[in-house]
């Protein structure tokens, strides 16, 4: 029983089981490398390669990839950096802006949570199921408690989400730890039980639908005290509100809480290799379901900002329809599981969204043609980010790297990297 | 010599296992018997049997089968809350529910995609290829599948598109995860986006907002004129759809090539120890890349049956997250076609349920969608715990 248990641990679904010879893949350089000037460009490359990807299929099905990008670019309203963007263009880029960055927030938190997991060689699929529950206490907090003053009732919803979150994720963690269930499959059902939950709430007579709309599959909405408070653009018209401000500090928790705290360091070396943490004296199934509690309350409060910031209250559509735990195992993966990588994939994730999303598009363009184009870009890039080979032989300009390459014999190159080279 | 400490077991008529295992059908019991043919009304008996489960599953778990003895009580108390349900609906609404055949007849329907997925989700992680991009292939077959059949104008022709699609698809998740030595799990991600573009882009491209045509030629069910009037079977596979019955063909089939004929074999040493078929002289790579995009082609069929096969038509994300639950029926299968086909069997059971519970109370019917969640949570947790994946699974090989 135990070999049979000591064969699991290495799993790849539990962990980035490399391969068992030494030289193949030299973590060390490998690491090296990414954290040096490569970190930054192999991302950036693969982001570019992916659009001019993407622009072929444009141009294959007869439209114009110039023009396309362009509008997706001034819908993201990144134009609004350009110190020549003036008068109503500069207003309407500064609205399309606050959306990507509400749009990025929660990107940014869910992708915290997917990329935590992965540090600790855990494959985090959970975060749509932690963050809908996180969203059910948060409305559930901010439609309740209407007395309460503004500041508290906020923090009270946020810190709820996140517990709520963390407890959601951490019965995948228990479980992994207590019986050895592979995440992957208890995150997928808690998924689905945290979404039927939903639904059930806010059904037609569940428990916390809206009274006052007895036909609507709603929640009750937020009260104004646990708004957050809007500090760029109108509050009207659903301007940027300081939640991406919490969702960029718990970056930096998630990089400190990583890097700089035994926790962190025990979660990396389980990542590593379980056995030989198990070894060196962590104990691996007490790290696991920490480490789950933590991903959990990233997606937890990820949610409470979505609710307490622009939604004001839960739709069961809107339930089933979030796509955003499947966009934050992309944010995580392009931002290479780190808080700085995340933050920016998922800046531009949340751009992507909002540059492409209907109102934004020139009508030109038909506006779903783009979304979907969205989704192969997105495809592209993740294809592209599971390995290095590509854009690191691009940027060595063709020649062998030693990290990767090294000892791959002669007659299995070409074939598939010379489409790419 | 020490002795050290002698543990004395002493001889018991039962084993704790038998215990265990008796507690959960005492358990299963406790609800069967409120639902038709018996239909015992009242909580009583129910009550009683449930207690009883509960005791032999303490007992287990003291005597050492702790897994078993909880999964026990969890089954006994699951089963008390559904007797309760049964006790307090009217008898006729319990038997509207229950139309087994009815809800057999669902089950194999709601299973039937799955399937495929799952099965193909074996054959390639057989190989050593871990396959998250079942989703994805699920769904090129399910677009391309509508095209194929609106084009050609034959459902044949339409299965045989879906196939090359999601083919061609596990072709690209080849070349990254065995050529390019990827992350499995990150290529099988982008995969499963592309997809969603792809699919989503080319019905917009080809179709624009109508979305496909409604007249497209469909797999036709399999009327079964001898079994057809006998009753309970009758209605449950007098009439099933003929991809549903390829599907469950393919479970015996799969389970022989892979544990009896020479290819299966060497695709499974390949999955368990590729260093050793490649000394023996097998082209690993070669058969890794045929069973992806074997597994991709059933995926395929699997989306296709969802668009070609029952409803004859496409909409966007139509497979909805069915791969991923393939994906977790391969696992709880235990990376084998059998038990694949029980999981898959689980969850277009609770699906089946949530419909009929749905058509009588609509709140209840929502929380029986996420029934077989729950089961399968518990029963990974608990009855299967760790199942082994073959022990290369996701591993690039490289040769010497």
């Amino acid at each position: 029983m135990s070999l049979l248990e000591d064969e699991l641990e290495g799993h790849p679904l539990a962990g980035e089981e490399e391969s068992d010879e030494p030289a193949l893949r030299s973590p060390a350089r490998l690491t090296a490398f990414r954290r040096g000037f490569g970190g930054f460009l192999v991302p950036v490359l693969t982001t570019l390669i992916a659009f001019l990807a993407g622009g072929l299929i444009v141009l294959a099905t007869g439209h114009n990839p110039l023009s396309t990008y362009t509008s997706i670019f001034d819908g993201t309203g990144l134009n609004w950096l350009f110190p020549w963007v003036s008068g109503a263009d500069r207003a309407t880029a500064a609205g399309n802006l606050q959306q990507t960055l509400i749009q990025a927030t929660p990107l940014i938190l869910v992708g915290l949570a997917v990329a935590f997991a992965f540090r600790a060689g855990m494959f985090n699929i959970g975060g749509q199921g932690q963050y809908t529950v996180g969203g059910i206490v948060a409305v559930w907090i901010g439609s309740s408690f209407a007395g309460m003053p503004p500041v508290l009732h906020v923090t009270f919803a946020i810190v709820a989400a996140g517990l709520a979150g963390a407890g959601w994720a951490g019965i995948a963690g228990v479980v992994k730890a207590t019986t050895g269930a592979n995440e992957v499959i208890s995150t997928i059902m808690l998924n689905w039980i945290a979404i039927w939950l939903g639904v059930y709430c806010f059904q037609l007579g569940g428990p916390l639908q809206n009274p006052k709309m007895p036909s609507t599959p709603v929640s009750s909405n937020v009260v104004p005290g646990a708004k957050l408070p809007v500090f760029w653009g109108s509050a009207a018209l659903q301007g940027l509100d300081v939640g991406i401000f919490i969702s960029l500090a718990l970056a930096i928790v998630f990089a400190v809480l990583i890097k700089r705290t035994r926790f962190g360091y025990e979660a990396r070396t389980v990542g590593f290799n379980p056995e030989a943490a198990r070894y060196g004296g962590i104990n691996v199934g007490r790290t696991w379901i920490r480490v789950m509690l933590v991903c959990g309350a990233f997606a937890g409060v990820a949610a409470s900002l979505d609710i307490l910031g622009w939604k004001f209250s839960l739709f069961t559509n809107d339930i089933q329809a979030s796509q955003v735990g499947f966009y934050g195992i992309a944010v995580a993966l392009l931002g290479r599981n780190t808080a700085g990588g995340t933050v920016a994939a998922g800046v531009l994730f949340g751009a992507l969204l909002t540059g492409t999303s209907d109102r934004n598009i020139n009508l030109s363009i038909d506006p779903t043609l783009v979304q979907y184009l969205t989704f192969m870009l997105e495809g592209i890039i993740i294809l592209l980010v599971s390995t290095d080979v590509i854009t690191l032989r691009l940027l060595k300009g063709g020649r062998r790297i030693g990290v990767t390459l090294k000892r791959r014999p002669a007659k299995e190159t070409g074939t598939s990297e010379g489409g790419a080279s | 010599m020490s002795v050290g400490v002698v543990t004395i077991t002493p001889p018991r008529a039962v084993s704790a296992k038998q215990l265990g295992l008796a507690g959960i059908v005492l358990g299963a019991i406790a609800w069967v018997i409120t639902l038709p043919p018996i239909e015992v009304r009242g909580m009583l008996p129910s009550i009683v049997l449930a207690l009883v489960a509960v005791g032999f599953g303490a007992a287990s778990a003291a005597a050492g089968e702790r897994k078993l003895g909880s999964e026990a009580i969890v089954v006994a108390l699951l089963a008390l809350a559904g007797a309760a349900a049964s006790a307090k609906s009217s008898a006729a609404t319990v038997e509207s529910v229950f139309t087994w055949s009815a809800l057999a007849a669902a089950t194999l329907r709601y299973a039937t995609p799955l399937l495929f997925g799952a099965l193909g989700g074996v054959i390639s992680e057989s190989g050593g290829v871990i396959n998250v991009g079942l989703e994805g292939m699920m769904l090129m077959g399910c677009f391309w599948g509508v095209y194929g059949s609106d084009l050609l104008g034959w459902w044949g022709w339409g299965l045989l598109v879906a196939m090359i699609s999601g083919g061609l698809l596990a072709l690209v998740h080849g070349i990254f995860s065995i050529h390019l030595r990827a992350n499995q799990i990150v290529s099988g991600m982008g995969i499963n986006f592309l997809a969603l573009g792809i699919t989503g882009y080319f019905l917009e491209y080809h179709y624009g907002p109508n979305g496909t045509p409604l007249n497209i030629s469909t797999v036709p069910n399999v009327n079964l004129p001898l079994i057809q009037h006998v009753g309970f079977f009758g209605s449950a596979i007098g009439d099933a759809n003929l991809m549903t019955w390829v599907g469950l063909a393919l479970v015996p089939a799969l389970t022989f090539f892979l544990f009896r004929m020479r290819w299966g074999l060497r695709l499974r040493s390949i999955g368990e120890k590729p260093r050793a078929a490649d000394s023996v002289g097998l082209p690993v790579l070669r058969i890794r890349y045929v069973a992806v995009v074997a597994s991709g082609m059933l995926a395929a069929l699997g989306g296709a049956y969802l668009s070609v096969g029952f409803v004859g038509s496409f909409s966007n994300d139509m497979t909805n997250g069915r791969g991923f639950i393939a994906l977790a029926a391969m696992i709880f299968g235990k990376w084998r076609p059998w038990g694949a086909l029980w999981a898959c069997l689980l969850f277009g059971f609770g699906n089946a349920m949530s419909d009929r519970v749905s058509s009588v109370n609509p709140t209840l019917g929502t929380l029986f969608e996420a029934l077989p969640y729950v089961l399968t949570l518990v029963a990974v947790a608990g009855l299967v715990g760790r199942s082994r994946p073959p022990a290369s699974d996701g591993i690039p090989y490289v040769r010497e």
